[in-house]
């Protein structure tokens, strides 16, 4: 069965909450408007539509637009071979969206690490800590207001971090840039 | 008093009962001394041991907090993160073509083979991946193989060597150094290759080279057959992996296990066989799938899996548009100025080639908004990239699924209920690479 098929069905049963099925280079997203509901929609798709496994969790920090967070669920069938994304957005305010753990084991660490790196939580996690930065860490390294280079930060007796020597750079370009000063490779800092 | 033992090779049935008898919940404590109560509370008997950042049997920075009742393991924490660079941090920070070093430092005993699935990643994000010509199709698969090879040489090296068979480890060394040395002479590094590029590769076969692996392929055949001796019926190591470690099919689907541990629970996935890339559809293997999921069967899967990908091999070489030495001057690389670098010596003549280059140099590969996965069969498992871009050289947010991340996640659920000694042969039978986990 094609993946179009099983994510119109997905659609045919929450309706209105799933925008209709999109594809970019054969692959099938929808997005869902409440990200309250994703642990019932992938319950759904995981019990009725045999995607069993969990591939992916991307967390996107959308820095300067609202709602600031997209979390994006890779979902793959092993027995039917389709993929599927499920993407949903999180307002800052708010950075809470139901844990899928109950659905995919899986999922645990993969939300610990969204979690670690944006700071989205996830309510009714099993264990909702850091996974790659220590415990006590006060950041989000991941977060677009973050720096490249690291902020400096010390937990006695743990861990300490100092900003790396960039030596001006890093020289990159911005994604999507309007004009050629944005598009040229200059010197970046999150602020300006 | 001594006598023959007769191992039942060809009975997985009776293995899989076996297998579940021994993780019945109530089959581990009964053998086991008393203990204090269930309420959570360490109770004297109970031990809290800290095993590794450093220690041999963790391949690299993994910490895991054992609480022991004796000898038997009553739960596993996994502390990840000792490796952490920060890898999807510093993609945003760059043009696509200027990461592909750092996929070298993921799993890093298979770089030519990230090399290849983060190339075909963004290839599929500009939608060229059509478009690769054959031969750099057929030479990139030569890359992965060859890197599966040499990953589960070690793999298999440093697991026999954990459980104390250490003659495996220097018979399996010999080998992967060949591959070292073709690498070497392929990519002018042994390590570091960054071989690939989007929509290409960085150079050409050497001269002669071909013909070196070929004589490679038939060693390293040998060498299979005499690391196989060593192990698949050695009573020791049989004893050791058989029945430890057993992973369901389901909870290995659940905890999005992928590879060589998902196919030794029995679950036929391999994403070279469900959703061929490059040229994987038009040739011939096979792939070997467990019966039971325990340490063994992910040993011996494994082991097969080393044997198609000479099998393999072989067939790239006997098919390889071009030939050998590329007489007739097949590309390598797409035909396309906005995407692969031009000739030096056309971008020193040429107007338009001197400003491709320019702006390749210091814009990047100009992709479209969108956003795509692709997951490529790596030696670990299933190695995935995520690319959100919003237009321009740079991706806006890059995830990398790193596959050992997801095979350790497990650990918690797999290591309870077996022997301290018991861990060391599922940590090895489970084959993970700390750089690709912690990114």
């Amino acid at each position: 069965m094609a993946a179009v098929e099983l994510a119109n069905q997905l659609k045919a049963k929450f309706g209105e909450l799933l925008s209709a099925p999109s594809e970019f280079r054969g692959e099938v997203t929808l997005k869902l408007a409440d990200a309250e509901r994703i642990a019932e929609v992938c319950e759904f798709a995981k019990k009725s539509l045999s995607y069993d496994m969990l591939l992916d969790l991307s967390s996107i920090d959308n820095y300067g637009e609202d709602p600031r967070w997209t979390l994006v669920y890779e979902l793959y069938g092993t027995g039917h071979g389709c993929h599927l994304r499920i993407k949903t957005e999180v307002s800052e305010e708010k950075s809470e969206l139901p844990t899928v753990t109950s659905v995919w084991r899986g999922a645990d660490w993969h939300e610990r690490e969204a979690y670690d790196m944006m700071g989205v939580r996830f309510r009714g996690h099993p264990d909702l800590r850091r996974i790659l930065m220590w415990d006590g860490y006060p950041y989000f390294p991941l977060r677009k207001d973050f720096p490249l280079a690291g902020k400096p930060t010390d937990l006695p007796d743990v861990a300490f971090t100092k900003p790396a020597p960039l030596e001006g750079g890093p020289f990159v370009t911005v994604a999507g840039g309007k004009d050629s000063i944005a598009r040229e490779p200059r010197v970046r800092v999150p602020e300006n | 008093m001594a006598t023959a033992q007769t191992i039942e090779f060809r009975d997985p049935a009776s293995r899989v009962a076996a297998g579940a008898k021994s993780l019945m919940p109530e089959a581990a404590p009964a053998s086991a001394p008393p203990t204090g109560g269930d309420d959570g509370e360490l109770h004297g008997e109970k031990m809290v041991l800290n095993m590794g950042p450093s220690h041999p049997s963790t391949h690299g920075v993994l910490r895991i907090i054992l609480e022991l009742d004796g000898e038997i393991i009553t739960k596993a924490t996994p502390d990840v993160g000792y490796l952490h660079r920060g890898d999807e941090k510093i993609a945003e920070n760059m043009t696509y073509t200027q990461f592909i070093p750092y996929t070298d430092r993921l799993d890093y005993l298979a770089p030519l083979a990230n090399n290849v699935a983060y190339a075909l990643a963004v290839e599929k994000l500009l939608g060229i991946e059509k478009q690769l010509p054959p031969r750099c199709q057929y030479i990139r698969v030569i890359c992965c193989e060859m890197a599966r090879i040499s990953a589960h040489l070690l793999g298999l090296g440093a697991f026999a060597m954990d459980i104390g068979a250490l003659t495996v480890f220097l018979h399996t060394f010999t080998e992967r150094e060949k591959i070292y040395s073709l690498i070497e002479r392929l990519t002018g590094a042994r390590f570091t290759t960054s071989y690939t590029r989007i929509g290409g590769l960085s150079r050409d076969l050497p001269p002669g080279w071909a013909d070196s692996l070929r004589k490679f392929c038939d060693e390293v055949e040998v060498n299979f057959a005499e690391s196989e001796t060593l192990l698949t019926r050695n009573r020791i190591f049989v004893d050791r992996t058989r029945n430890v470690g057993i992973i369901s099919r389901a909870d290995a689907i659940d905890y999005g296990l992928t590879g060589p541990n998902l196919r030794g629970s029995g679950v036929d996935y391999d994403v070279r066989k469900a959703h061929p890339y490059l040229v994987y559809g038009e040739l011939d293997f096979e792939v070997p799938v467990g019966s039971v999921g325990d340490s063994y069967d992910r040993y011996l899967v494994r082991m097969e899996e080393m044997r198609q990908s000479v099998r393999l091999i072989r067939q790239c070489l006997a098919k390889l548009p071009g030939g050998d030495d590329n007489d007739a001057k097949e590309p390598i690389n797409v035909p396309d100025g906005k995407i692969v670098l031009p000739a030096k010596d056309k971008v020193l003549t040429s107007m338009e080639e001197l400003i491709h280059q320019f702006m390749l140099v210091t814009q990047g590969v100009n992709a479209p908004p969108g956003e795509i996965y692709f997951g490529a069969e790596n030696p670990k498992g299933e190695l995935g990239f995520y690319i959100n871009s919003r237009g321009g050289g740079t991706p806006y947010r890059l995830k990398i699924r790193a596959p050992s991340f997801c095979n350790l996640s497990i650990l918690p659920h797999v290591l309870p209920g077996h022997m301290m000694s018991d861990a060391v042969s599922i940590l090895g039978s489970i084959d993970f690479v700390m750089g690709e986990c912690d990114r």
